[in-house]
């Protein structure tokens, strides 16, 4: 029984008064902000300027998301034989002589090496106009892929764990919660401190645990462990969150459902998948959305545990919307950065949304 | 008398006073140091000096953290809510001078004559801001670790060069005695690169902008001599002579790394100078920076006293900075904090500066070989892109690639900014 957008305007003032506060500051905070965003991502606005801000159209985007190849033959001496590096490998003229005031290759100017891939004889380059940015959206995705699944599905396993009538089972559902409470900037000091590089907490316990023939890591330190150590320390800290989440859909669930399983005979697996799987259908759709959308926000762990480092391997969208927009002073680039992000997400909340459609 | 005669004096009294309080004009100072007792300490008695002092102005201090200080001040200036008096990083000034923040002092060059120059924050040829001290940064060590290894004490006339500041590491490195030879504060990922690591690439013969027009950074910050000054500094965390971005931030203030001896050779500010003299007192060494080949060379610049262009009280506001440039103030402060006084004659008042002080070299230093950070409003962003590239050729990132790559970076924002009028 939908409302007629009529009703839905005359006869619900009260509705609208109770509504309004909300909506009041949603406005100001979210839809308003996001108008201007968009706006600014058209021009060359700055933080503060005494210049005057100009309309400079899709430049920006151009700038942020412009990619192109360059195929290079490898270097050949004077026989026409290939020229070998100390490794073995095929030596490949510098792309700097390409990329930086090359009259030949205008199209080139200030691109710069995103990755490479060889191809027969020769290598191809895919230059980026904005290779932190093109790291960034990769380092968030990844994020994302990761974290969704596995924090998801981890809080689901707590969930099911605590949502047991045993003494003291409020004592778990208190420590697992704990770290919720924290602030995300206080958790991210001290994981500092576990994944220090020299005698952080867990070089210490894994050298520990081996007996002193595990290899200390520096943990943040290293562009192929940064990323895993922050998705890790990320998910432990929101997990019990989501648990909470999926405690309250387990606990919506009738008794009178499981009853009815057992008499049937259901193994516990039966009853798991034929009566709190399809139970939980929409506490699930509630969670991926809540966690993805999250995920795509990664922000406070990176400023305070990484700042982008090391070699990029931390990069985010919204850290480098942050960095760009407010400390180098230039909301044009952080906008354009909120404008693709907002989009990405929008996209895929649609097709969430769609794939978890309740089918009639 | 009776009561209620008094009770009327009582009120006439306090109607008085109240009366004399409002006649002074409220000024409200900002400060960047919060949780830093010596600036509260020694600011809060300034300010309750100068209001005793004079009957116009009244100043009220307020202080934040330093993490937080340009971020407010940006948001106060947005709102136009800026106090009259604000202290601003010295090579932060040109931006916010640009930027409209601030109005040009009324106290004239001729006033502040005998000032070092790193502590007056000059742009379009007028005064804008004035400091109390200047931080210098050298290399500290002990005497006895450079005798041991057998290393030349370097000296203002002579310091080391490059290669022999290079073989100094490696022997010291050799020996296994220290966790690293060099801590170079790495774990300070702030204006501390910029500050004490752009000196290295001037001494190299690179700057992190081109200062003869501030329009391009190309040739200068990647350039033979910059790549020549990356390859050095990558080399220096690749052999081990120095801990990389993820040194511990306990390491850091008053030198602690390097008075436990984790460290032979710290790279480190006058303000965490204090307590090595107090460890070590005549084994304690302060040393020049080598000579890559354009000269040693260390950043000049802190933290210095202006006036908001939003004030409506221009006139105190100046009254009051010039009663704080006064050497018993610039004495105070040195003397609580290890930095250099701003002039020669209240330097001979502190204890740690006065002729034949054992910081002495560091008055020296800042006279001698400083060079303040690119005097552009651009600086800003300029500082940032540099901190990355520095960072990223720590990591192990390509060297070339990632001074390119810094290069393009801040020339598009010159670009972007109309040239920062200049």
């Amino acid at each position: 029984m939908a409302a007629t957008p009529t009703r839905l305007l005359s006869s619900n003032r009260a509705g609208w008064a109770m509504a309004a506060p909300a909506v009041a500051l949603i406005l100001l905070f979210i839809i308003v902000p996001f108008a201007l965003a968009f706006g600014f991502s058209f021009t060359n606005q700055r933080l503060f300027s005494p210049n005057p801000t100009q309309w400079v159209g899709t430049a920006n985007f151009e700038r942020l998301l412009g990619v192109s190849t360059l195929t290079l033959e490898p270097e050949r001496d004077a026989s026409g034989a290939v020229v070998l590096d100390d490794d073995g490998q095929p030596e490949y003229p510098r792309l700097r002589g390409y990329t930086r005031n090359n009259p030949d290759y205008p199209h080139l100017q200030g691109k710069q090496e995103w990755f490479s891939f060889g191809w027969g004889e020769s290598r191809v380059y895919v230059l980026a106009n904005d290779v932190v940015f093109m790291k960034s959206l990769r380092n968030t995705f990844l994020f994302v892929l990761v974290v969704a699944p596995l924090q998801g599905g981890l809080a689901l396993l707590l969930a099911v764990m605590i949502n047991q009538k045993l003494k003291g089972i409020n004592f778990f559902r208190t420590v697992y919660f704990m770290p919720v409470v924290v602030s995300i900037v206080v958790v991210s000091l001290l994981w500092r401190f576990i994944y220090a590089g020299d005698n952080g907490l867990l070089n210490s316990a894994l050298s520990w645990l081996t007996f002193g023939a595990f290899k200390p890591v520096d943990w943040l330190g290293n562009p192929a462990t940064a990323l895993p150590a922050i998705i890790v320390m990320s998910i432990w800290q929101a997990v019990g969150f989501h648990m909470v989440i999926w405690l309250a859909g387990l606990q919506s669930i009738s008794p009178t459902l499981y009853e009815a399983a057992n008499i049937e005979g259901a193994s516990r697996w039966q009853a798991f998948r034929y009566v709190t799987w399809p139970g939980l259908r929409n506490t699930a759709v509630l969670v991926l959305i809540v966690i993805t959308m999250q995920a795509f926000a990664l922000f406070a762990q990176i400023d305070v545990m990484t700042k982008g480092g090391p070699v990029d391997s931390t990069q985010t969208m919204v850290f480098q919307a942050v960095e760009r927009g407010y400390r180098k002073q230039d909301i044009a680039a952080g906008s354009v950065i909120s404008v693709v992000l907002f989009l990405i997400v929008l996209t895929i909340s649609l097709v969430q949304g769609y794939l978890t459609l309740e089918k009639k | 008398m009776t009561t209620l005669a008094r009770i009327s004096a009582g009120l006439l009294m306090t109607t008085c006073l109240a009366g004399a309080a409002a006649a002074q004009t409220e000024l409200t100072f900002w400060q960047h140091g919060a949780g830093n007792a010596w600036e509260g300490k020694i600011f809060g008695q300034m300010v309750e000096e100068f209001n005793a002092s004079q009957s116009d102005w009244k100043v009220t201090f307020q202080q934040f953290p330093q993490a937080a200080y340009n971020d407010s001040v940006t948001a106060a200036a947005l709102s136009g809510e800026l106090p009259d008096i604000l202290d601003v990083d010295g090579p932060v000034m040109p931006n916010w001078a640009w930027a409209g923040y601030l109005a040009p002092l009324e106290i004239t060059r001729e006033e502040l004559a005998g000032f070092l120059p790193g502590t007056i924050g000059v742009w379009k040829d007028q005064v804008y801001s004035v400091g109390l001290w200047d931080a210098a940064v050298a290399m500290i060590t002990r005497k006895s670790i450079l005798d041991k290894y057998g290393i030349r004490v370097p000296t203002l006339e002579q310091p080391w060069t490059g290669e022999e500041f290079n073989a100094a590491l490696a022997t010291i490195k050799e020996s296994g005695d220290f966790a690293y030879p060099l801590d170079l504060g790495m774990w300070d990922k702030g204006e501390w690169y910029p500050y004490a690591y752009s000196p290295f690439l001037q001494s190299f013969g690179g700057d992190i902008v081109d200062r003869s027009t501030y329009q391009t950074a190309e040739g200068v910050l990647n350039g033979d001599a910059a790549v020549e000054f990356g390859e050095w500094w990558q080399g220096l965390f690749a052999d081990g002579l120095a801990p990389g971005g993820s040194q511990p931030p306990a390491d850091g203030p008053e030198a602690l790394g390097f008075r436990e001896g984790k460290y032979a050779i710290t790279w480190v500010g006058n303000w965490n100078a204090a307590a090595v003299l107090k460890d070590f007192g005549d084994d304690a060494l302060f040393l020049p920076a080598p000579d890559f080949g354009n000269g040693p060379k260390i950043g000049a610049g802190s933290w210095q006293l202006a006036v908001s262009a939003q004030s409506d009280n221009k006139e105190g506001a100046n009254a009051f900075i010039r009663f704080a440039l006064q050497d018993k103030y610039q004495a105070m402060f040195s003397d609580a904090s290890g930095l250099a006084p701003a002039t020669a004659s209240a330097a001979a008042m502190t204890e740690n500066y006065k002729e034949g002080a054992p910081m002495a070299v560091f008055y020296d230093l800042s006279a001698e070989q400083a060079l303040v950070r690119p005097v552009t409003p651009g600086y800003v962003v300029e500082a940032r892109v540099f901190r990355k590239a520095l960072a990223d050729i720590a990591d192990g990132a390509d060297v070339v690639t990632a001074l390119d790559a810094a290069v393009d970076e801040i020339n598009a924002d010159i670009q972007n900014n109309q040239g920062y009028g200049h």
